[in-house]
């Protein structure tokens, strides 16, 4: 298991395997790849749109912490596990 | 159906010929009664009225759906849809000018199989020479930014050399390694004899799987996939009948699996008479199996019922000859001595490799 937590200054970007898109039945973003969907809540979808491998996780956890107006802190955490998630998966990688 | 049932992945089976004639293949054993009836019109058709329905994914499947000349125009209405697109083939026959128009089509990405780690091997499983090709065609896909499966199917006869698979997919910077034990209906059950493995075998695969899944973690996905002869449990076999997946034959037939038109009794819908909104709500054969009435003990009390929902329809009734049984993989079906029969005759070691039937149009 990994434990680790990513850096803040990761700038994280999806996997080229990868397909972020709307699915019009459930209202919700979904990602997909090979054979599989990962349907994601407002958070996840949010955090994910941020992913382009330009801005660290530092930039888009203030970015989130102003969109859903939430405690930068408990973001944060709530943040990097995802992202760690999805690094381990190969679903996000980090940009050089 | 419940609402829970939504269509997320259509399999578009686009011709069940194909240049290899492996001893496992998933097809039906007759094949020639399965002819490609389906015009470009009428596939571009059948994406569309999916992706109405829900589907997001796309499997473009066969037999070897290179052979069928309109890949091109098929991949760009799928495209155009938004669908995930997965291009599921053996390799042969393609150039590298197809594979970028492919790419250009707008294919989200490409599945190639391989047999073995050697290419004798490899070659005699697949029953043509292909190896070498199929190593190319991976490499073509890597070059072109496509993101790459490589599938293994594991039997008897290449489990012992899962570590040299592994290397091998490594070596080639796969982004997923499916590792499936084979499924035994088709020809792969006509073959069991000579590809059920025994446990030790399967043991000593699974941990250097395992270990690799470990070890590859955010680099490449490993699956491995147990064989249900040795899982006690059944598969969730399609997620559930008429549940998550519909698939279209090339003839036309819409079916909630791979094999359902094998079962008698059932009526299945062609998609040239019918569309797949009426049939994935109002088809009798899609309403059979859905949901828990049509269970039989020990399924209906089981706590288990809604994680495998009574396992493979299709391996209850070739193996027991009744589609409504219990999967007879699982351990508390009365019919699983049909399994652990099988498996106990597979602990016996095979010196000599039994010989194999390979895949052929029976007429």
């Amino acid at each position: 298991m990994s434990a680790a937590a990513p850096s803040l200054e990761l700038k994280p970007k999806l996997a080229p395997k990868t397909k972020l898109r709307l699915d019009p039945k459930s209202g919700k973003y979904i990602l997909l790849y090979p054979e599989k969907g990962l349907l994601l809540n407002p958070t996840g979808a949010a955090i994910l749109k941020l992913c382009d491998g330009q801005q660290p996780l530092s930039a888009i956890i203030s970015a989130l912490a102003a969109e859903f107006q939430s405690d930068p802190e408990l973001l944060r955490v709530e943040v990097l596990g995802f992202v760690q998630g999805l690094l381990d998966r190969g679903l996000l990688q980090a940009a050089p | 159906m419940t609402t829970e049932d939504r269509l997320y992945t259509l399999i578009a089976e686009l011709t069940y010929l194909c240049p290899l004639r492996c001893v496992y293949c998933s097809n039906p054993t007759n094949l020639a009664a399965h002819p490609d009836r389906l015009s470009t019109a009428d596939w571009l058709r059948v994406f569309a009225q999916a992706a109405e329905l829900g589907a997001l994914q796309l499997n473009l499947s066969g037999g070897e759906p290179l052979l069928r000349r309109d890949l091109e125009e098929l991949v760009a209405g799928a495209h155009a849809l938004d669908f995930y697109s997965n291009l599921i083939t053996s390799g042969l026959p393609l150039t590298r000018e197809r594979l970028v128009r492919l790419k250009d089509a707008g294919l989200s990405s490409v599945q190639v199989s391989l047999q073995d780690s050697i290419a004798s091997e490899s070659d005699r499983i697949a029953g043509r020479t292909s190896f070498e090709q199929k190593l190319e065609v991976a490499r073509w896909v890597k070059e072109l930014d496509l993101p790459l499966t490589l599938n293994v199917v594991l039997h008897r006869q290449n489990l012992g050399r899962i570590a040299e698979i592994i290397a091998l997919a490594e070596s080639l910077n796969v982004d997923r390694l499916e590792l499936a034990n084979t499924q035994y209906l088709a020809w792969a059950l006509e073959n069991r004899g000579a590809l059920l493995p025994s446990q030790a075998e399967l043991d000593s695969a699974r941990v250097v799987a395992k270990a690799a899944k470990e070890r590859l973690k955010g680099k490449i996905e490993v699956l491995f996939v147990l064989p249900d002869y040795y899982s006690d449990r059944p598969k969730a076999c399609m997620s559930g009948w008429g549940k998550r997946y519909l698939l279209v034959t090339p003839d036309g037939l819409a079916l909630p699996c791979h094999l359902a038109h094998t079962l008698p009794g059932l009526q299945f819908d062609n998609v040239q008479e019918r569309s797949l909104d009426e049939i994935w709500h109002h088809s009798a054969a899609f309403a059979a199996f859905r949901g828990e009435a049509w269970m039989p003990e020990p399924c209906k009390s089981c706590e288990r019922r809604e994680i495998d929902f009574g396992g493979c329809r299709c391996q209850a009734f070739h193996l027991t000859g009744n589609a409504a049984n219990t999967d007879p993989a699982c351990g508390l079906s009365p019919q699983h001595a049909l399994i652990s029969d099988a498996r106990a005759a597979a602990q016996e070691p095979q010196l000599i490799p039994l010989g194999l039937r390979y895949r052929e149009i029976r007429r």
